[in-house]
């Protein structure tokens, strides 16, 4: 007859945890492809905050001598044609990525959760106006509206976020919308409406809180596509303006010229981005689990 | 006690009427005639049993009392005031008077709150804005109902239904009310989690002078708990009258068939079983006079045509029938 090891049986449950750093360390390990995608996300923002410490020379310094400079002791990840250092304006260019990514994703996400919960509540005549402008919305195509964005206020950073975050905005509204359709006609939220609580509190506390489970999701795997389109936006030249290093220009530019001459130029950059998808789409999977109380015991 | 003499919920006439909306222009084409006009009062202290089937207009008929719904037409009077037409606003502190219990005690929780904020809630609401107040009194309301009040910080799905049943309850308490409706409180419940829920409601009616509109299509429990019954059919109530009365002296066709489809606890008893044919008419177009004529076993030509009043026929006995 095995023997049952109390203790052991509760570590495994996290009932014995009670410190902060207990917490997370139950949780990582409980969690541990969240875990990896958490220390990919923490590297991320680190590299981007501290980006003009880490790097050992000025990302946008050209250099004719050192035109693709293969990988080695001067240039750790190679040079590129203008011979600016690869690994520098790898280092920076997680500063432009973090700030399109997280900027657009969260403008987006506020947009979209405002027009969705109050178009779900609310309903009626202002239900159908929004949801005819989200259609219209979805059906601009995502590079002509960021062209004419372009065109009408010149790319920068700022414009390039307002692009990519417009088209997120119908997506988030519906489903945000969608959860609040069904979540209005709980009995909790008559409860709270039978205790004389008004409408807009109601939908921020009880209604708001239900809808987030399909949205942290929705916005991690927004975060990695926002990095994504910002690259194919500054290939085009409606993204980010030169000189400032950003991994999906470095990546589209060097593509066609200089992946057999120099796959430096593609495999960094590549490599990059993809650390950075993987890692936030690992940790919203994991926060999604973590977040909601149910799934926890 | 000259207070004792208003009733505490004073209902006249209620209709709910729901429009049935279709097409682009969503004309109205037709009506769901969900609450036909009923009237009933409910005295301090005492337990309103509404009975009927499912589709009757007995949870519309609650929750329009509240004004969860907005009555179509009636009069709603709350301790002698008439709340039907107040503004959100206005009706605010009538909210504290009446509170409501939910049939499912699984949705009726926000399951991303902690027990003790949703217990706490109508009392923020209601400006009771210090924390350690509120905890206070959330604790105290736990320790009423039956749950430990180290339980204030554990999410509803740690709970099992019965002890949600009991959060639901804490919640209704809160602001201290005088009505309590309960929609269906105990049909989602265990039968031996029903008996204690019931029990407690009972206490806390004895300890408060709480009154209830219990809503239930379950005889036996309403039999248990109410001082009155009313019996709906169709949005309409057919009998009206003391529980007593309702049990042994049933004048109403519908009421007796209701009352022989209780289970009886003696295997002794042969009774004489009256099974309802056919189901209940459509509430959207409802049968003509008397709503009842299509399942009755009694019924002749007057009921097809004219609409039977709920009459008196001994004191306090109310029944809606042209035969009685």
């Amino acid at each position: 007859m095995a023997i049952i090891d109390h203790d052991a049986a509760l570590d495994r449950a996290g009932a014995n945890v009670s410190s902060k750093w207990g917490q997370v360390w139950f949780l990582a390990r409980r969690y541990p492809l969240g875990s990896v995608g958490a220390v990919l996300v923490i590297v991320f923002i680190l590299t981007a905050v501290f980006a003009d410490f880490i790097a050992p020379l000025d990302p946008t310094a050209t250099n004719s001598r050192a035109s693709l400079a293969t990988p080695g002791s001067a240039y750790w990840l190679g040079a590129d044609f203008m011979g600016r250092d690869m690994f520098s304006r790898i280092v920076h260019g997680a500063r432009i990525s973090l700030a399109v990514g997280l900027g657009a994703t969260l403008l987006g996400g506020v947009l979209g959760v405002a027009i969705g919960l109050m178009s779900g509540y609310l309903g009626g005549w202002f239900d159908l106006a929004t949801q005819r402008l989200m259609d219209i919305m979805q059906s601009l195509p995502l590079l002509v509206m960021a062209l004419v964005m372009a065109a009408a206020l010149g790319p920068s950073l700022e414009n390039t976020i307002i692009a990519i975050a417009i088209p997120l905005v119908p997506t988030v509204a519906r489903v945000v919308r969608s959860s609040t359709l069904s979540l209005r006609e709980q009995p909790f939220v008559e409860a709270a409406r039978a205790v004389g609580m008004g409408e807009m509190r109601i939908a921020v506390r009880h209604v708001l809180p239900n809808t987030l489970a399909p949205l942290i999701v929705l916005g991690t795997a927004q975060l990695g596509s926002a990095i994504l389109t910002e690259a194919s936006l500054s290939f085009l030249g409606l993204g980010i303006p030169e000189p400032y290093p950003s991994w999906g220009r470095m990546l589209s530019e060097s593509a066609a010229e200089y992946v057999r001459t120099a796959p430096w130029l593609v495999v960094f950059p590549g490599i990059a981005i993809s650390l950075a998808v993987f890692g936030t789409n690992l940790l919203g999977d994991a926060l999604r689990d973590i977040l909601d109380p149910r799934e926890r015991t | 006690m000259s207070e004792s003499n208003i009733p505490v919920l004073e209902v006249k006439d209620l209709k709910k009427h729901f429009p049935i909306k279709k097409g682009l222009l969503r004309r109205t084409v037709g009506q769901v005639y969900a609450v036909d006009g009923i009237s009933f009062s409910i005295k301090s202290g005492e337990t309103l049993g509404l009975v009927g089937e499912s589709g009757c207009g007995k949870t519309t008929a609650g929750r329009a009392v509240l004004r969860l719904v907005e009555p179509t037409s009636g009069t709603i009077e709350v301790g002698g005031t008439d709340i039907t037409h107040l503004s959100k606003g206005e009706l605010r502190p009538y909210r504290r008077q009446m509170q409501i219990i939910f049939q499912d005690p699984f949705s009726s929780l926000n399951p991303r709150m902690y027990a003790g904020d949703i217990v706490g809630e109508p009392l923020l609401v209601h400006g009771v804005s210090s924390a350690k107040e509120r905890a206070e009194q959330v604790a105290a309301l736990f320790a009423r109902v039956g749950l430990r009040p180290a339980q204030m910080s554990n999410y509803p799905h740690q709970f099992s239904g019965g002890q949600r049943q009991r959060i639901g309850i804490a919640r209704a308490l809160a602001l201290g009310p005088k009505l309590i409706v309960g929609d269906e409180p105990v049909s989602a419940l265990d039968v031996s989690i029903q008996a204690q829920v019931i029990n407690l409601l009972q206490d806390l009616q004895r300890e408060r002078q709480l009154s209830y509109l219990f809503i239930s299509h379950n005889l036996a429990v309403v039999e248990h708990i109410s001082h009155q019954i009313a019996v709906m059919y169709l949005g309409r109530i057919v009998e009206y009258a003391d529980t007593r009365s309702i049990f042994t002296r049933a004048q109403h066709p519908y009421t007796e068939a209701l009352l022989s489809a209780v289970p009886v606890p003696d295997p002794a008893i042969k009774r004489q079983k009256r099974v309802l044919q056919g189901d209940v008419p459509s509430p959207v177009k409802p049968p003509s006079g008397c709503h009842f004529h299509t399942r009755c076993p009694y019924a002749v030509a007057r009921c097809k045509i004219e609409s039977p009043p709920l009459r008196e026929i001994a004191p306090g006995h109310h029944v809606s029938c042209h035969l009685r």
